[in-house]
């Protein structure tokens, strides 16, 4: 999947978080703030990171920022806001659900 | 570095100074009450003095001191930062504050430790700011934490030797008659304040309600009050009642309240005449909903509740289903109200609510406790002072104190606070050891202590779903992850004395 222009999914509520993709020429970068960086940062990044991959998305700078969202929050989130960015429509949900547990 | 009875590493100044948690009661020992110095008040003397600044002069507060205040008006506290912004605008240095706790609204104590005013600090706990500022290591000693109970032994034992007392007053005459029930900012019971009246060499009312003599109820006597100063307002109503809740509507809460009334009603100590202390959280106010009713459709009466008092305990009392209510702190204005119009609701101070060190205190006369948690780890201690990324934001209280002296002490928490696990291996810092906890109870379910085979008989046909405390946490850890562990500097910015005054934990700066 192409990163073609920057796009957002997710609120700043608690337990949510927001995860904007950016486009990059190359590799992929993690920004992340968040409530519960201290014990769950590794975590987080780990979860954006494997949906990314899964979506074969290589170059990508990411801003995410965290109020304490589960794992399950992060994945659709991420996965929400490569669609958006990369302005695909037709969701693969067999494919989605096939990688994310 | 030595180590606790729990494990704990305590570096060695300290173990030295302080000592080290050795087990609830090991360090109970005999001792000689400590007691104030008195500069008596002539027929003819007044106590008034004009302002806050003439107190300070007149008490000879020198460089050095050891200042104290009361913290009855939580967040609606404007004494503390008032007469601090005076100490600092006189130049004093190096001060030991003894605050009986610390609020938001206490921030501006960051400059006054930044510019060497404030150079000890020992209080309940810290929150907000202050907290975030002290666990990043301003301050050059570490704060000393201590209970309820532990400061009113502390200062009954002379650890702490109060030079000066500001104590706000509700009411005052200007003789230093004193009550929380009448004046603008009421908040009823003055139980952490009497103590520091009693033991300090110098004390001084603060009142913005300045009462014909004798100013009755009287519940701190002009036998121990130096000077009276009358300002504008000494705290906001409002904040006094802040983070007192109402019954919640959370099913997560009121599902934790119903279990836990079923844990109390199905124990032995659920009988005519038992005594219970509730906390002030959602679900520790749903539990006493619960409790009424049961205690309604068993015809079960209790005959004390103890402890900080909310409206939700007013109602028992003047329902009838509790007989007295034994307050050492109100949270809201209604309990206020109630400490003033009901003659079965009794104030007492701190040493006789929970001190380890007194003649008897009555937590010692307690059946049931039900308390709150930041963490518990699966050896059931329990820390309610540091979050879970390691910053002091919390408060002992009298935690340790009811776990300890009660019949069956209760956490109540949820599973898991968001991403927070609150059901974990091993808890940042311990407050409460687990020797003291008998049943967590979350909303899926109960743990009790193994060392109560008692309860886990007196359960075993409880409909409530039962766990190991290893698997509630294995249930935490599968919602939340397994939470790294948090890299803490290598300063001491705390230490978390027991109620008995040895260390039980040390927190270090992040």
């Amino acid at each position: 999947m192409q990163i073609k222009h920057a796009a957002s999914a997710g609120t700043l509520e608690s337990s949510d978080i927001t995860i904007t993709l950016k486009p990059a020429d190359s590799g992929v970068t993690i920004a992340l703030d968040s409530s519960v960086q201290k014990q769950f940062g590794r975590q987080i990044k780990a979860q954006i990171e494997a949906a990314l991959k899964a979506l074969d998305i290589t170059a990508v700078n990411v801003v995410a920022t965290d109020k304490g969202a589960l794992d399950c929050t992060i994945k659709a989130r991420t996965i929400a806001a490569a669609y958006r960015a990369a302005d695909v429509q037709d969701y693969n949900w067999e494919e989605i659900n096939s990688w994310i547990n | 570095m030595a180590k606790t009875e729990l494990g704990r590493e305590i570096p060695d100044k300290f173990a030295k100074q302080y000592g080290t948690y050795a087990g609830e009661f090991a360090n109970i020992k005999d001792y000689q009450r400590a007691a104030a110095n008195v500069h008596p008040v002539k027929p003819g003397d007044s106590k008034l003095l004009p302002s806050i600044h003439d107190a300070i002069v007149a008490t000879g507060l020198k460089d050095g001191m050891t200042i104290s205040f009361h913290h009855h008006f939580r967040e609606g506290d404007y004494v503390m930062n008032m007469v601090m912004a005076e100490i600092a605008k006189m130049g004093i240095k190096n001060l030991s504050i003894a605050p009986s706790s610390i609020s938001n609204v206490h921030a501006p104590l960051i400059d006054y430790i930044k510019q060497g005013v404030i150079t000890n600090i020992t209080s309940s706990g810290l929150r907000d700011k202050l907290g975030a500022a002290i666990s990043s290591g301003i301050m050059d000693n570490p704060v000393i934490i201590r209970s309820h109970g532990g400061r009113a032994r502390a200062i009954a034992s002379g650890d702490i030797h109060i030079d000066v007392a500001f104590l706000g007053a509700p009411s005052s005459d200007e003789y230093g008659n004193i009550n929380g029930t009448n004046g603008k900012a009421t908040c009823g019971s003055l139980g952490y304040a009497k103590i520091d009246a009693k033991y300090a060499d110098k004390v001084v009312a603060i009142t913005d309600s300045l009462m014909p003599y004798p100013n009755t109820p009287i519940s701190i006597p002009q036998t121990d009050v130096d000077y009276v100063v009358q300002v504008d307002a000494i705290g906001d109503p409002n904040g006094i009642a802040k983070g007192a809740t109402r019954f919640t509507k959370d099913p997560k809460e009121l599902l934790i309240a119903q279990y836990a009334s079923k844990v109390i009603t199905a124990s032995k100590y659920f009988k005519p005449g038992f005594s219970f202390q509730t906390g002030t959280g959602g679900a520790s106010l749903a539990v006493s909903r619960y409790l009424r009713q049961a205690m309604l459709d068993q015809d079960v009466h209790a005959s004390f509740a103890l402890g900080g008092i909310t409206n939700a305990m007013v109602e028992l009392l003047e329902e009838g289903l509790v007989d007295k209510l034994v307050d050492v702190q109100d949270f809201d204005h209604p309990s206020a109200v109630s400490l003033a119009n009901n003659a079965q609701h009794y104030e007492i101070d701190a040493e006789m609510y929970a001190s380890p060190l007194s003649k008897g205190s009555m937590i010692n006369q307690l059946d049931i406790a039900i308390l709150s948690a930041l963490e518990v780890d699966t050896h059931f201690n329990v820390n309610v002072l540091t979050g879970s990324d390691g910053v002091i934001r919390g408060a002992s209280g009298g935690h340790s104190d009811t776990a300890a002296a009660c019949k069956m002490s209760m956490i109540i928490a949820p599973l898991v606070r968001g991403r927070i696990p609150t059901i974990v291996s091993d808890v940042n810092t311990i407050v409460t050891p687990g020797a003291s906890v008998d049943v967590v109870v979350t909303e899926l379910g109960i743990a009790v202590n193994p060392k109560r085979q008692d309860l886990i008989e007196m359960f075993k046909d409880l409909n409530v779903p039962q766990f190991t405390i290893e698997e509630l946490r294995d249930k935490a850890y599968a919602i939340t992850g397994t939470p790294d562990k948090i890299e803490y500097g290598d300063k001491v910015v705390a230490l978390v004395e027991y109620r008995d005054g040895t260390i039980i934990d040390a927190v270090h700066n992040v």
